[in-house]
């Protein structure tokens, strides 16, 4: 429990803000503004990145999976809605937000090239 | 985020959680009232009450139903026949009647009207004297197509708002250390410790349901959100999905032969369905398209209720010989009954009364739980003001205007319910639009109360709105009795369970809220609270109240 100085410098009052406090306007200059364009990647990452991922996750799904087409249809899109939350976490669970956003990418990237595959130079197999 | 992984998932689970929690506050209460959607419409329409409707075989209600069909709507392009259930005595039926020749340039609405009636299947008379309202059905729909916007975008609000709940469950979850222990926990009048128990209790003793409605909310809809699995399987042609994701038996689009002939005799169809589909199954629904048309098709459906899928088998018929054309849904694959399933946990149809009374308790947990997580936040951030309002200062905006969404939502809520509840019996019966009148009536008094709680989001607030909602829900039996054909006793005493159960749960939501104004009352205004509880350097908020 340690007690604040009266008037810490903003990063200081950074440092020591318990995370619940963190999104506050608390401090101006570098510090404050990196935190805050640092969450707002993180969210628009974990929304839209996390939709792409999983879009393109249920999109190779129904591809792999066995069985009739309708059957893993419908597997890959129950299974994309377990993707999406965990991207999310993944997101904000990341040390950095630019590490959020290349671990977002790199498995899209993956799935995106193997469905281009398929569709452009697998013959519709 | 620099911190360890279980203090950023609980930035995350408040963040996602207070965001979108108001939403999720009206989906959670809209959707609780909906298990009991059926007796809800029952208790509001009074003059149900007294025809006490004797049941009789499904055959010969559907027969009635059909000869009162080919009174109305002879030549509608379909019929569709709700058979009664358990929960509700009326065969409910709605056509579309044959579209009028337009005037020349006019143009054609892109959904044809629809009729509907309820018959009365023991006498065979319609059900009419019964005054309009959209009853239970308004507060399912509220529940995810709300109000007062197109259904579509209200659909992607409410699935992006149950996203972040999703979001919010697991990364709560991850966040706890104790989550067992957290069962036993309750430390009252403990201020932030408190709410945060309370929080916790609720969230942890109904999780598996948590968990349970909030994915299988997003399941009913998830073709509509993700529909990219189908579009690769399919290769673009949704027509082909749609057609083997939601079998119908039989070509929907077919068109009528243009003569006419004898509509087939619908019991013994009714009595082959039941034959395939074995032993106790019921007929749900009947659907005839084109009737009295030489290319009539009926499709028998099965009722829903007798296992945990939603999707429920169906055979068709052509609607002149008899002739089996199809049957449907009798072999799911794995992936399709398992959607069944998770989207038949959702609807919870086939559950029995005291089943349904528990989803209901689960309900109200998942509500107590998102207005507590909401509070938790409020005097969370209160504390780091405590020295600034000592000195006569002020809380931030944001903190301001959590306080009064949260009265608006939390205390408004249950006054808007209550409210529609009680527009239904004062409004002069018969006016024009009752039905949206009643709804324009929740509005209002939800609006009211968000309004006077935003401008002004202060203890006496609460105790008032919470007053008001404890005295209108606790005074609906009383409303019963004075404008409804008999009151509380006379309903148990007749075994009218639907009337007396609802007038005793409005009463227990009035003791509820009752309780909850005594105790915003009584409580003094909290002291400040210690300063080493309220920030602990590097700690997480949830470890911060420990």
């Amino acid at each position: 429990m340690t007690q604040a100085p009266a008037h810490p410098s903003p990063a200081a009052r950074l440092a020591n803000a318990s995370p619940s406090t963190r999104h506050r306007w608390l401090s101006v200059g570098s510090e404050g503004l990196r935190y805050r364009v640092g969450v707002a990647v993180r969210a628009m990452a974990a929304i839209f990145g996390g939709y792409l991922l999983s879009a393109l996750s249920a999109g190779v799904l129904a591809l792999v999976l066995p069985g009739e087409r309708l059957e893993a249809a419908v597997m890959s899109t129950l299974l994309a809605f377990v993707v999406y939350p965990c991207a999310v976490m993944w997101v904000f669970a990341a040390r950095t937000a630019a590490r959020a956003v290349v671990g977002l990418l790199l498995p899209c990237a993956a799935l995106g090239a193997v469905l281009l595959a398929h569709f452009y130079l697998g013959a519709g197999a | 985020m620099k911190e360890g992984f279980r203090q950023s998932m609980a930035w995350l689970h408040t963040w996602s959680g207070l965001l979108v929690g108001w939403v999720l506050f009206l989906v959670f209460c809209a959707g609780t009232a909906s298990y009991f959607k059926d007796e809800i419409t029952f208790w509001m329409k009074p003059e149900l009450h007294q025809a006490a409707s004797e049941p009789v075989t499904p055959v010969l209600a559907a027969e009635r139903s059909v000869a009162f069909l080919q009174q109305r709507g002879p030549d509608a392009q379909r019929w569709f026949i709700s058979l009664p259930t358990a929960r509700e005595p009326m065969v409910r039926m709605f056509w579309n009647p044959k579209p009028k020749p337009l005037p020349p340039g006019a143009e054609r609405p892109r959904r044809g009207r629809f009729e509907n009636a309820a018959l009365d299947p023991a006498t065979g008379q319609p059900a009419e004297a019964a005054r309009e309202t959209r009853g239970g059905e308004f507060l399912y729909r509220l529940h995810y197509d709300l109000h007062y916007m197109p259904a579509l975008w209200a659909r992607w609000i409410v699935g992006f708002c149950a996203m972040f709940m999703l979001v919010a469950i697991v990364s709560g979850i991850v966040t706890h250390k104790r989550i067992f222990k957290d069962f036993f926990t309750f430390r009252p009048r403990k201020g932030q410790r408190s709410w945060l128990d309370a929080h916790n209790a609720t969230a942890v003793l109904a999780l598996p349901y948590h968990l349970m409605i909030t994915y299988t909310g997003i399941v009913t809809l998830m073709f509509m959100y993700m529909p990219w699995g189908p579009q690769v399987a399919y290769k673009g042609d949704e027509k082909t999905f749609n057609a083997e994701v939601f079998p119908s038996g039989g070509n929907r689009n077919a068109k009528a032969a243009g003569t006419p002939a004898p509509l087939v005799a619908v019991g013994p169809l009714m009595a082959r369905a039941q034959a395939h589909w074995g032993e106790g199954s019921r007929v749900g629904r009947l659907e005839v398209m084109h009737p009295n048309d030489a290319n009539a098709v009926v499709t028998i459906s099965r009722q829903s209720g007798q296992d945990l899928s939603s999707i429920q088998p169906s055979m068709t018929f052509n609607g002149v010989t008899g002739e089996l054309i199809a049957t449907a849904g009798d072999t799911a694959g794995a992936a399709v009954e398992t959607r069944g399933v998770l989207y038949g946990l959702h609807l919870a149809h086939f559950s029995s009364g005291l089943l349904r009374a528990l989803f209901f308790l689960s309900g109200l947990a998942g509500c107590v739980m998102v207005a507590t997580g909401l509070l938790l936040w409020g005097v969370k951030e209160r504390q780091k003001f405590a020295k600034a309002l000592k000195q006569g200062g002020r809380v931030s905006f944001g903190l301001r205007l959590v306080d009064g969404l949260n009265v608006a939502a939390i205390a408004g809520l249950p006054i808007a319910f209550a409210t529609y509840f009680w527009a239904n019996r004062l409004l002069p019966v018969g006016i024009a639009g009752r039905p949206q009148e009643e709804i324009t009536c929740f509005f209002a008094a939800w609006g009211v109360a968000a309004v006077a709680g935003l401008a002004w989001p202060a203890r006496r607030m609460w105790q008032i709105q919470l007053w008001l909602g404890a005295a209108l829900f606790a005074l609906v039996p009383l409303v019963n009795a004075l404008t409804g054909p008999g009151n509380l006793g006379m309903a148990i005493s007749r075994g009218l369970w639907s009337v007396a159960g609802f007038d005793l749960v409005c009463v227990g939501l009035g003791l509820a809220l009752a309780a909850a104004a005594w105790w915003v009352g009584k409580r003094k205004p909290s002291p400040a609270r210690p300063r080493a509880a309220a920030v602990t350097p590097g700690g997480s908020q949830m470890e911060a109240a420990r």
